[in-house]
């Protein structure tokens, strides 16, 4: 299949695979191929749609087509001192579109939200071939269901994101980095205890028994905290944050990784394979067993993602955490409602469907 | 007895009501007419209907089995919190019951380390903030109609407030919610943790106006309470002028805590109702509040301050005590039933618009008054660009609502041919069911019906709300009209 350079052209990919019942397998820049369940399907090579269709700093949103690549938005709202605040990661070449539907978002998380949270309206191709919108580029929004917000993280399975809007926000006038030497328990303690306190905390990073505090804010607010807080400005900041968004930091090297996503206090699960802490407590990366990594997530309160593992594993285990069997009837409704024959990333995000 | 007057009816009321006795007591279904009159509509009384009968359950299981009876006899069921809706969504449906959450009003938990509370669907909004409090956290939406409305309707309307540009909506600000199906299933959705396994559920319950499912439990984030907040007040001799400061302060790199406009004709009828100090004289005030740490606060001040100033302000002053912050937000807080203190009734509309496009709106909005013979008082989530144009009509005067409608209506068409929406924080309801054929076409509005049918392939949940037939909007005659081209060749362009 030749790739798509437009709208036109994924509306009549999708319907010849709709006619013909081929399954497709959706890709902007491939960033994230090594995630979710496993591809399938022929390639719908969606790199031609790009380019930024409207940007409003005023307004706080900015629209692009599907493949645009998040350097590329990131490198425009940088001009007008503004940001994707999800801090999404690249890993290369990522595009805004397969940002949006693997729903990855980076270390200030904890503070601004996840990527959901400032998806303000899309254009999708359905399973069928329909050309379908949904929110827009306001702020506010209710009328009808909240389609654009529940396409993030649906790993393409929905429909085919062909150009979506995010709300954009201002940079923070001054970021500043703490260190703090602490173990896992007293990190997790110490976090969750600044978490309840109006500190301009914007990222958090716990590795190797040193916990890293970024702030973020007005230079008032960031000076208080500081002097508050106490602890060690840290060493090339810039660096420490991006290779921690971008997993190049050795806390994630290794071909095996668990992310487990639990309310911000649980404990410590006592998994000796832990292996980095991020989003105040929230998310917390591991290497290990498969059972042990998924019940101590149960037990958390949380669920586990096997997030980058080898390809046996992945067809084993599945990515993400299994779904109640009432949830997962609603899913394979929801599915059908966009997607009635199946064929759009199928097994991506769950092996039913 | 359960009244029965409809001949057409499928509902059998006299058997309905023997099934619900099964597993109601009787302090918990209402059948009479004096006792179901006060549940014949919500905050927008324009609209009026009187179920068959109004379950207040007081358990989940009994929630369950009032929907699995409705579901077995084919019984529309209407979801309600507090009334408070201003779009009809939680109006009665005649040949159905209301299911009243009101009972379900206690606070489950307070996590002060976790910062987050599980509450049950009736509990109060403002509640929520006050059994914080004392960790010094708070919840962050919060509706003017926070000491009513719950967090039932909260989640159903996906509601707002004044310091939603900031820290988020709703549905930002819901973890997890415990929902039961129509079919009397019940579902977790989202989770005290991140990021839910599979589709963002949450996402597309919260808004969906009581269409989906019910909601018997909701899980929310505390925050910590800022240590400071201080509101600066600017007034302005044109509300273009206002506008313009307005992107002027996002521009900036600023997002003030809350950031409201309010006409002339607001400022008039609110002052002597609640005395906040508003100047008279000017065309338009903006409120932008500060909040965070003392320096953080004068710091931020000081630049809104100079951006207003180079914006034209005329005047601006800035609150000196948490006494006149409350005052200078009492009277936005208190907007509407000021406006309803000078006029018989009136009639909030909600429409949202890119913020660049409030003084062409507003200027749109004069004409109309004219052409409907209506005054029109404006206050506006300047932030995020949502207006709330409140029309001030009598509903003893015949036709006066349904120019009172006419109007609202062609306000709420205009967002959409601006850029906007026909709703920000309000809902949809039974109000702007018409207007959905004009945001939406057909396609979007086909998949709206699919949703609906995943959670309730029968469409008992709120039926007639929210997402209208097609054949409905064919009715309205606006189906030819699509997305994007010029709506109105009519209106004068400004
Ligand atoms: C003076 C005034 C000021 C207002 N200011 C604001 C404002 O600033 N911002 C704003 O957003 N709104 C505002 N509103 C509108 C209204 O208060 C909100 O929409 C509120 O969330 C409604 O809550 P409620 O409990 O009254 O819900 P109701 O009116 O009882 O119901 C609203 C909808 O929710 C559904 N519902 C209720 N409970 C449940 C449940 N447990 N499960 C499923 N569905 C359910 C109903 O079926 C209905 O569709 C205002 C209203 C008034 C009267």
């Amino acid at each position: 299949m030749p790739p798509c350079s437009g709208l036109d052209d994924i509306v009549s990919a999708v319907r010849a695979a709709h006619d013909a019942a081929i399954p497709l397998r959706l890709r902007g820049a491939g960033s994230k191929d090594f995630y979710g369940g496993m591809l399938a399907g022929e390639l719908l090579d969606l790199s031609g749609c790009r380019g930024i269709v409207a940007y409003e700093p005023t307004e706080l949103y900015l629209t692009a087509r599907c493949a645009t690549p998040l350097a590329e938005i990131e490198a425009i709202l940088a001009e007008k001192d503004q940001m994707l605040a999800f801090e999404p990661p690249l890993f290369g070449g990522a595009t805004v579109g397969g940002c949006v539907a693997a729903g990855l978002s980076g270390p200030r998380r904890q503070q601004a939200g996840a990527v959901r949270d400032f998806v303000l309206g899309v254009k999708l191709v359905d399973g069928c071939g329909q050309v379908l919108n949904f929110g827009g580029q306001v702020m506010k929004n209710v009328a009808g269901y909240d389609v654009s917000r529940l396409l993030a993280g649906s790993m393409g399975t929905l429909g085919v994101i062909a150009e979506v809007t995010l709300k954009v926000l201002p940079r923070p006038p001054l970021e500043t980095t703490l260190v703090f030497a602490c173990a896992e328990a007293e990190a997790i303690g110490r976090l969750n205890d600044w978490g309840g306190r109006p500190l301009p905390i914007s990222a958090s990073f716990w590795h190797a028994d040193r916990l890293f505090l970024r702030l973020s804010g007005a230079r008032a607010a960031v000076e208080a905290a500081r002097r508050q807080l106490g602890g060690e400005a840290a060493m090339n900041p810039e660096l420490l944050w991006d290779s921690v968004r971008e997993q190049s930091h050795p806390a994630f090297a290794g071909s095996l990784l668990w992310r487990l996503a639990v309310p911000s206090a649980a404990p410590c699960p006592g998994l000796r394979e832990l292996r980095a802490i991020e989003w105040g407590g929230a998310q917390r990366w591991y290497d290990g067993e498969a059972e042990a990594v998924r019940d101590a997530a149960v037990r958390l309160g949380g669920h586990a993602v096997l997030y980058r593992a080898p390809e046996s594993m992945r067809c084993r285990e599945g990515a993400f955490a299994p779904l109640a069997p009432a949830l997962l009837a609603l899913h394979r409704r929801l599915k059908r409602a966009f997607d009635p024959k199946g064929i759009l990333n199928p097994g991506r995000l769950y092996a039913e469907f | 007895m359960l009244k029965s007057d409809n001949s057409q009816c499928c509902v059998d009321p006299a058997n309905l009501e023997r099934q619900l006795r099964r597993f109601l007591p009787q302090h918990c279904l209402l059948v009479g007419e004096e006792d179901l009159r006060p549940y014949e509509c919500d905050g927008l009384t324009a609209y009026r209907e009187l179920p068959l009968a109004v379950c207040l359950p007081e358990t989940e299981a009994q929630v369950i089995d009032i929907l699995r009876t409705c579901h077995r006899l084919g019984v529309p069921v209407v979801a309600r919190g507090a009334g408070t809706g201003l779009s009809g969504g939680a109006m009665p449906h005649a040949q159905g019951i209301v299911l009243s959450l009101a009972r379900f009003n206690r606070i489950l938990r307070i996590d002060r380390l976790a910062r987050l509370a599980v509450v049950q669907p009736g509990v109060r909004n403002l509640a929520v903030s006050e059994a914080a409090a004392p960790f010094g956290l708070y919840y962050a939406p919060d509706p003017s109609s926070q000491i009513a409305c719950t967090l039932g309707g909260n989640v159903a309307e996906n509601s707002g407030g004044v310091h939603c540009l900031k820290y988020g909506l709703t549905v930002h600000n819901v973890l997890r919610i415990r929902v039961v199906s129509i079919e009397g299933e019940v579902f977790e959705i989202g989770s005290e943790a991140p990021d839910a396994p599979g589709y963002d559920l949450l996402a597309l319950m919260i808004g969906s106006e009581g269409m989906l499912g019910v909601v018997t439990e909701v899980t929310v984030r505390l925050i910590p309470k800022p240590e400071l907040a201080q509101v600066v007040m600017a007034s302005f001799a044109d509300v273009a002028r206002a506008g313009d400061a307005v992107a002027a302060i996002i521009a900036a790199g600023i997002i003030p805590a809350g950031l409201e406009m309010m006409d002339k004709a607001a400022t008039a009828a609110v002052e002597p109702f609640v005395k906040a100090g508003y100047d008279l004289a000017a065309e338009a005030i903006l409120l932008c509040e500060s909040d965070g740490t003392p320096e953080e606060v004068a710091e931020e001040i000081a630049r809104v301050t100079g951006v207003l100033s180079a914006a034209g302000a005329s005047e601006i002053r800035v609150s000196q005590s948490e006494a006149e912050r409350l005052r200078f937000w009492a009277g936005r807080k208190a907007a509407f039933p000021a406006v309803g203190r000078i006029t018989p009734d009136y009639y909030c509309m909600d429409g949202t618009i890119p913020r660049k496009r409030l003084a062409e709106m507003l200027s749109a909005i004069a004409v109309m008054e004219k052409k409907y013979g209506l005054r029109c008082a404006n206050v506006f989530h300047a932030g995020d660009g949502n207006l709330h144009p409140l029309i001030m009509y009598d509903a003893s005067q015949p036709g006066n609502w349904q120019r009172a409608e006419a109007f609202g209506a062609e306000i709420l068409e205009l967002s959409v041919a601006l850029g906007g929406s026909i709703t920000g924080e309000h809902g949809v309801g039974i109000e702007k069911i018409n207007q959905m054929c004009v945001q939406y076409a057909t396609p979007e509005i086909e998949a709206f019906h699919r949703i609906k049918a995943a959670f309730d392939e029968r469409g008992l949940l709120n039926p007639g709300k929210a997402v209208p037939s097609l054949h409905r909007c064919a009715e309205y005659g606006r189906m030819h009209v699509h997305r994007g081209d010029l709506k109105f060749p009519e209106l004068e362009r400004f």
